[in-house]
């Protein structure tokens, strides 16, 4: 999924000299990692239900990782997605509490998403403020919005619709959760790769001067990235709703470091031009993978979160530094 | 230089009293120049004489606080640039306004992708081979259409951004410094490319400050001192000292 359409003329010899390496770190990741835990947990790690589980809980980071692969290739960061998956769960929670209708409570979760994308938008595009800085306001904001809401209560979720769609259903013998995580890496895939927007989400990241005396509007472009961000948090939002069959202030609240990690790790570049769907799918799985391979290796949540803090600097400083020298 | 006739042919843009200020500031003064097919002309003048104000006027970029703007015979009136670049006007400037990252065939049709199909996905295919063709036609030596901008040169990019130019425009090419940023060989390879489109017959208004290329290049040249229009001549009819002269207004 690199960018880079590799010419075709050249020889093969010109075209593997050419091959940017550090785009396929995350696939080399993958694969270590993969031997790494086949070797040493053989008895758990290669079962089926694990090897579809480890899929299954990357679900959410997933969708939220392509969200945020459009943010990061325009050259911005959205650092508020942990909240909002708060947000739009409790959201939904309590309207599904409310009125019973399942409909309206993933509506009502995914528009809170689309406000908070919308504010996050604005600030950067009209009042021109870094987003670094207007998400870190905005993630402290939603963060206690989300506290706020049901006052630290946790709320329960019980509606079977909701549960199936976004939780534990099954569709033609395939999860839910996978369902989800092919329409968010494909309909992902088929903007930035496909469509005119995606190359101008690319432009924008690359050269906004460019962009902009090329014609393209440079902010509407910005602001539909960060409420397309917000909306995928607010989507992982509803799906760890319907997982845990209940929301909670705290859910999404490690989120936003995992994501950002598999994003980068996939080939995305921190600072725009550069974005990898694919990649970031492939970084999703190799963050879930790992940490389904430390808690069956038996590590406890501190020690979980020691390792993964080190597995992630390795991961993401081959991938920056592969970047620099090409 | 130049075969036609300077009254025979119609002027691809005619510049009518055209007045700039900002503020209290007089960045252009009562400016009058024509550009016809098959002609450079050279725009000249110290730092902050007004070049770059009367490209952007050009351009659609500023609006002109009086004045005329005819282009191919029509007066026209433009919003913003994009509104100039729906009416043919194209500019290439010295600081390269390409997407390093994109392949070739991206930057050529940046803003105005070809798509196909109900799903209006990108045809990167005929974008590929008429971005090949162009630069096969005015032969600017590049790998392929499908390479990376950031693998080609100085020169091979701005070869690229005025083939961009040339392919979008409507008769007439604003660039203002293009070769500003390259070095002698690439400056000369992006000037003979320049020459080429005058001999295809586009309309070139050039903004440079070297005066060895003006007096390579161009057929006229248009000299602005802190705004006021000091001179518009044939070069052939013109000195290297008294361009200068005339550009700083100092007696040679
Ligand atoms: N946007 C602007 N606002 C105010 N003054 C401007 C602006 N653009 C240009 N000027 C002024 O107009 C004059 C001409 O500038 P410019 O066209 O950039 O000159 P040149 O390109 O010949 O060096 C200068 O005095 C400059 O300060
Ligand atoms: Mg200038």
């Amino acid at each position: 999924m690199s960018p880079t359409i590799a010419a075709e003329n050249p020889g093969m010899l010109a075209r593997v000299k050419r091959v940017n390496w550090s785009n396929y770190v995350v696939y080399i990741g993958f694969v270590v990692v993969f031997l790494f835990f086949a070797i040493t947990q053989t008895q758990y790690f290669l079962t089926g239900t694990n090897l579809f589980n480890i899929v299954i809980q990357a679900a959410p980071i997933t969708v939220m990782a392509i969200g945020v692969v459009f943010v990061l290739s325009t050259g911005e960061i959205d650092l508020s997605i942990g909240s909002v998956v708060a947000l739009s769960a409790l959201t939904a929670a309590v309207v599904l509490q409310t009125t019973d209708l399942w409909w309206l409570a993933a509506l009502a979760g995914l528009a809170s998403g689309a406000v908070i994308g919308l504010v996050n938008g604005v600030f950067v595009t009209w009042v021109r403020l870094p987003s670094f800085l207007v998400t870190l306001a905005t993630m402290g904001l939603v963060a206690g919005l989300a506290r706020q809401l049901t006052e630290l209560q946790s709320v329960p979720v019980t509606d079977k619709v909701f549960v199936f769609l976004f939780g534990g259903g099954n569709l033609l013998g395939v999860p839910i959760m996978i369902w989800w995580t092919a329409v968010a890496v494909l309909v992902g895939w088929h903007l930035l790769r496909q469509r005119r927007y995606g190359a101008h989400v690319l432009a924008v990241g690359d050269n906004a001067s460019a962009a902009r005396v090329s014609g393209i509007r440079v902010n509407r472009v910005r602001l539909m990235v960060f409420v397309g961000s917000a909306m995928t948090a607010a989507l992982a939002g509803l799906l760890y709703a319907g997982r845990l069959q209940g929301a909670r202030y705290t859910l999404g609240e490690s989120d936003l470091m995992t994501v950002i990690a598999a994003v980068i790790v996939g080939g995305t570049s921190m600072f725009g031009g550069k974005g990898a769907v694919i990649g970031a799918l492939i970084g999703s799985l190799l963050m879930s993978m790992i940490n389904n391979g430390l808690i069956l290796a038996g590590l406890n949540v501190s020690q979980q979160m020691i390792v993964r803090g080190i597995i992630i600097l390795v991961a993401v400083s081959f991938s920056l530094r592969g970047k620099k020298s090409s | 230089m130049t075969t036609l006739g300077t009254a025979t042919v119609a002027p691809v843009l005619k510049l009518v009293g055209i007045h700039k200020k900002f503020g209290g500031v007089v960045a252009v003064n009562r400016f009058d120049l024509e550009v016809r097919p098959g002609e450079i002309v050279a725009l000249v003048g110290d730092n902050g004489a007004g070049k770059s104000t009367l490209v952007k006027i050009i351009s659609g970029l500023y609006q002109p606080s009086d004045g005329e703007i005819w282009l191919n015979g029509e007066q026209v009136n433009f919003r913003d640039a994009s509104d100039a670049r729906k009416q043919g006007v194209e500019v290439v400037y010295q600081d390269l306004a390409l997407v390093p990252d994109q392949p070739v065939y991206m930057n050529m049709f940046l803003g105005r992708e070809l798509t196909k199909g109900p799903l209006k996905t990108l045809d990167r295919k005929r974008m590929a081979k008429h971005t090949q063709e162009l630069v096969d036609t005015l032969e600017v030596r590049i790998p392929s259409a499908k390479a990376t901008l950031s693998d080609l040169s100085g020169g091979q990019r701005q070869g690229v951004a005025i083939c961009r130019a040339t392919h979008w425009a409507s008769g007439l090419v604003l660039m203002d410094e293009p070769t500003a940023a390259l070095g002698v060989a690439e400056t000369a390879k992006v000037e003979a490319l320049i020459a080429k489109l005058r001999d295809r017959g586009a309309a070139v208004l050039l903004v440079s400050h070297n005066m060895d290329q003006v007096f390579r290049l161009a057929d006229r040249v248009a000299v602005l001192r802190r705004g006021q229009q000091v001179a518009v001549k044939p070069l052939a009819d013109t000195t290297h000292n008294e361009l200068v002269a005339m550009i700083t207004g100092l007696a040679s």
